[in-house]
């Protein structure tokens, strides 16, 4: 076999600690490849035995980039535990916050973790700043687009470059044949990475008024931690979500749909106009799976969810399969090539009610070169839906809004592809994923304000409820059931996460998460069948130079890995109660 | 792009980018106060900016969220992309960096060999020592082999983030990987605890800045906390602390007394035991900061908070009573100003008494 191994270890511009093994035949192109998550906590142990209205904060240290996303799944899992409704405003107060969370983490994503895949940053010492500014001109009307503030980025740019010190920029791909942007395209890019940076400190605001900070904004179990304090009298401060507060606010959603509007959409489609290959490539499963989110009025009412819920099998949008997250022949994780033992084999898959756990490395004493691939190489177990892999994420949740006919998404999606002369099925691709993500973030940003305007509607009509205080008192939740189990599911940015919870006497005796990138970083399973990151990058992946593995991380990054999140475990106090109470 | 010329010093750039010394002292004497430094010290800081190259950064992350990482991307000053480009060297720092795997490591390896000695290392989560550090990996290393050996040529180290500090979550019980924190393993180097989870972005920009301008880590107390930034309780500078004192509490989340920003005591908040600046700094552009949001503090910059009992049960009465006498007693001699002082130490003396 002429194959050759190629390690990637650190992946980064990621969330944690992600690995990739790949090996490629003569002529470069990607064979096999396998997905290594390489750091585990264990806050699913960490979590058994405490107070279930406490969980929120530590489930959301899973992640401090997707920050929010596990808050919302707990405290959503332990009021569906306890049949604990929220008031309007709270629900409306979570919904702003969680497509906060989509617009701030997928402009970042795209400019800060994305870009340099795409954008060459040497290249932009050539660029010609009036040229730039045309071309940005020709792309939308954002205001900082002047020859003179290109002029001074390249400036920058140059002395950085001269003094030296290249620090992140260091030992970068530069000069990669397959970075195709002209230069006045990567310089235009290069200041709007700077543009983001200062952009999303500013609508991180939102989150601190809301949740009082960002990242790890608080939440409630039962509604909304923020009171509203709209009418306090003048110069006293009530809290954070007052006049003043409420305007903050709307002007950060405004700012955040111009910044999507004006820069994160147009550069998107530009960049991806000089990458069309790369629609061609990249997308191995074919299965998509969303859990939905973004309730109109409350959780238990599904219709009418910005996000629907489904599974959509082989590329397949003509047909939407209903998705049951509490039924154990659909979800179920293996854990057939990850560090993990299961009582009932290794083969075996579990329902995460079920879910157990055991830690045991198996893998190469550390430091090793490579993974022994064709046994157990990683602490991220493999999710799988009646059996099948399945990608979530914004591909998934844009094809489920096509599939089920939200205009807005089907006009977005048609003209865009129009405009750069593609089919449908460009979509499933690794530039369709990425594009997929601008597309989602417009429609959620332009969401934000119907969102606002009910909040703000309530308020003016005298209901400033935002808790619901009636189930607070853990004394009041002894009924029928001795244990009680409940489900809280989110779209998360990077895509279907869900938290089942086990609550007995008071207290966690379960909790187990199944989260977006555990569903995409996923080793194979017992059948052999691959993850979506391992069957992207064997679809049509041929690497120029193999030190330089450029494709790789374009294919990777389009996934927006998150391995914090991806990695958990079970107790194992709570697995024979757990099992019990399997139907 | 990756040849390397002679570096230019600091104050060679800055000059060409057309900064003057009197904008430049300006900034310095803005972090001097940031750090509670006298004015005096402005041009010191500015001369030993101005000779520097830009500092040497390593960033080693281990188990860890990425949210320390991104509460920096949220200081307003000074911003990060004034950091990475103008007064430091972001050597490694896996989530911002261009390249990846070998490539990023020989980037690593180089800074350090350019550096030795004088670079400053940054390091974000916990290391687990079970098992032999099988539970964390980068590059096929165990987190407690990379600290170890960036550490030896490290000038000092900043433990940024409640998990870097005393352990955090991974350490919360039952400790499930060994996780600890950096002091546990690293005593022949000065190390600086910015803890909070994630910590202020202020803070640790400014004892960056500190570093940078001094050459040397701030003052510090017995768990290598920066004084400027920790020298207080949140309760203490609490602007919800007048209704504490009057006995006015918000008994649920969203009461008249939740409206008008009455005491958070009885729905758990822990301000009164917990050392940080959110009260005064806060949080986003001084937005907001937890408490002014509406939810109690969850002391997460104290060590082992996660096991200090429910975020939501009240603080012991007694101790209550106490801080209130204090206060009390504070009151009376207010009108002086011995008063705050007074309070402050007092205050401080009955905190370290519970702690």
């Amino acid at each position: 076999m002429s194959t050759e191994r190629i390690v990637v270890d650190p992946v980064t511009r990621i969330e944690g600690h992600l690995r990739i093994e790949a090996e490629a035949d003569a002529q470069g192109n990607i064979t096999h490849a396998s997905s290594s998550g390489t750091m585990v906590r264990g806050i699913e142990t960490i979590l058994t035995g405490r107070d279930p209205r406490d969980a929120w904060a530590f489930a959301q240290r899973i992640c401090g980039v997707c920050t929010l996303v596990h808050g919302i799944a707990s405290v959503r899992a332990v009021e569906d535990a306890l049949d604990y409704p929220i008031p309007p405003n709270a629900q409306l107060i979570r919904n702003l916050m969680i497509g906060a969370q989509f617009v701030h983490d997928h402009v970042m994503h795209f400019y800060h973790l994305h870009a340099l895949d795409w954008v060459d940053v040497v290249s932009a010492l050539e660029a010609d700043p009036a040229a730039t500014s045309e071309l940005a001109r020709s792309l939308s009307d954002y205001p900082h687009s002047s020859p003179g503030h290109f002029s001074d980025v390249k400036k920058r740019l140059r002395e950085f470059v001269e003094s030296g010190q290249l620090g992140i920029f260091a030992n970068g791909y530069w000069g990669h044949p397959a970075y195709r942007l002209p230069p006045e395209a990567n310089l235009m890019a290069l200041a709007h990475y700077l543009d983001a940076l200062a952009w999303q400190r500013d609508v991180a605001r939102l989150h601190a008024v809301f949740g009082g900070k960002n990242p790890h904004p608080n939440f409630l179990v039962g509604g909304a931690p923020s009171a509203i304090s709209t009418g306090v009298e003048r110069g006293r401060r009530g809290t954070a979500v007052d006049d003043a507060g409420l305007a903050l606010v709307r002007e950060v959603i405004g700012q955040m749909q111009d910044f999507v509007n004006q820069v994160y959409l147009p550069d998107t489609l530009a960049i991806a106009g000089f990458y069309k290959d790369w629609f061609r490539r990249g997308e191995g499963i074919g299965n998509f799976l969303t859990c939905g989110d973004f309730p109109e009025k409350g959780l238990d009412d599904p219709a009418t969810y910005l996000v629907p819920a489904g599974v959509i099998l082989d590329r397949d949008l003509s047909r939407i399969h209903p998705l049951d997250l509490e039924d154990p022949q659909q979800i179920q994780e293996f854990t057939a090539h990850a560090w993990y033992d299961y009582s009932t084999g290794k083969d075996s898959g579990l329902h995460p009610y079920a879910g157990e756990t055991r830690l045991n490395y198996t893998g190469p004493e550390p430091p090793y070169e490579h993974l022994d691939v064709g046994a157990d190489y990683s602490w991220i177990k493999s999710p799988r839906w009646r059996g099948r892999p399945m990608e979530v994420g914004p591909l998934a949740r844009v094809l489920m809004m096509y599939a089920s006919g939200h205009a807005p998404t089907r006009e977005l999606v048609n003209s865009a592809l129009h405009t750069l002369d593609l089919p449908l099925e460009a979509m499933f691709s690794t530039m369709g994923r990425t594009a997929a993500r601008a597309f989602e973030t417009k429609i959620v940003a332009d969401q934000k304000t119907v969102w606002y305007e009910n909040l703000m509607a309530n308020i003016r009509a005298g209901d400033l409820r935002t808790h619901n205080q009636e189930l607070w008192d853990p004394s009041t939740w002894h009924s029928e059931h001795k244990v009680r189990r409940g489900i809280g599911y989110t779209e998360a940015p990077r895509g279907a996460l869900a938290h089942w919870v086990v609550i007995e006497d008071e207290k966690l005796a379960n909790y187990q998460a199944v989260v977006p990138s555990t569903w995409n970083a996923g080793p194979r399973d017992a059948k052999g069948q691959f993850g979506p990151y391992e069957a992207a990058l064997m679809d049509n992946h041929q690497l120029h130079d193999r030190q330089q593995p450029l494709e790789i991380l374009r294919t990777i990054h389009s996934f927006d890995p998150c391995i914090a999140c991806a990695v958990h475990m079970v107790d194992k106090e709570g697995r024979e109660l757990v099992r019990v109470r399997v139907r | 792009m990756n040849q390397r010329k002679a570096p230019e010093t600091l104050g060679e750039e800055l000059r060409r980018r057309g900064m003057s010394r009197r904008t430049f002292l300006k900034f310095c004497a803005a972090l001097a106060s940031s750090m509670a430094l006298p004015a005096s010290m402005a041009p010191v800081m500015a001369d030993a900016l101005a000779a520097a190259r830009r500092q040497s950064v390593i960033w080693l992350s281990f188990q860890e969220c990425t949210g320390c990482v991104e509460s920096l991307t949220r200081s307003y000053a000074p911003t990060l992309e004034s950091l990475i480009f103008d007064f430091i060297s972001l050597d490694y720092q896996h989530t911002l960096q261009a390249a990846a795997g070998h490539q990023v490591e020989a980037a690593r390896e180089t800074a350090m060999k350019e550096n030795w000695g004088k670079y400053l290392a940054v390091v974000d989560g916990s290391i687990p020592l079970k098992d032999g550090g099988v539970y964390s990996t980068v590059a096929g290393e165990t987190n407690l082999d990379t600290l170890r050996h960036v550490a030896e040529g490290a000038a000092a180290i900043i433990s940024v983030g409640t998990c870097a500090a005393y352990g955090g979550l991974p350490k919360a019980h039952p400790n499930p990987t060994g996780a600890a924190p950096v002091t546990d393993i690293i005593r022949d180097k000065p190390v600086i605890n910015v803890p909070g989870c994630p910590p202020i972005p202020e803070v640790l920009a400014g004892v960056i800045a500190n570093f940078l301008t001094l050459g040397r880590l701030p003052e510090m107390d017995a768990l290598h906390r920066p004084l400027a930034f920790f020298g207080e309780t949140v309760h203490e500078r609490c602007y919800r602390r007048p209704f504490f004192r009057r006995d006015q509490f918000a008994k649920s989340f969203d009461d008249e007394g939740a409206r008008n920003g009455w005491c958070l005591y009885e729905l758990g908040c822990k301000g009164p035991e917990t050392r940080n600046a959110c009260a005064t700094t806060k949080w986003n552009r001084g937005v907001s900061f937890p408490i002014e949001s509406g939810h109690g503090c969850i002391g997460c910059s104290e060590p082992d908070f996660w096991d200090k009992g429910s975020f939501y049960a009240p603080l012991p009465r007694g101790r209550r009573s106490s801080a209130e006498s204090i206060a009390a007693a504070a009151q009376m001699a207010a009108g002086t100003g011995i008063g705050g002082a007074m309070l402050s130490r007092a205050s401080r003396k009955e905190d370290l008494e519970d702690g």
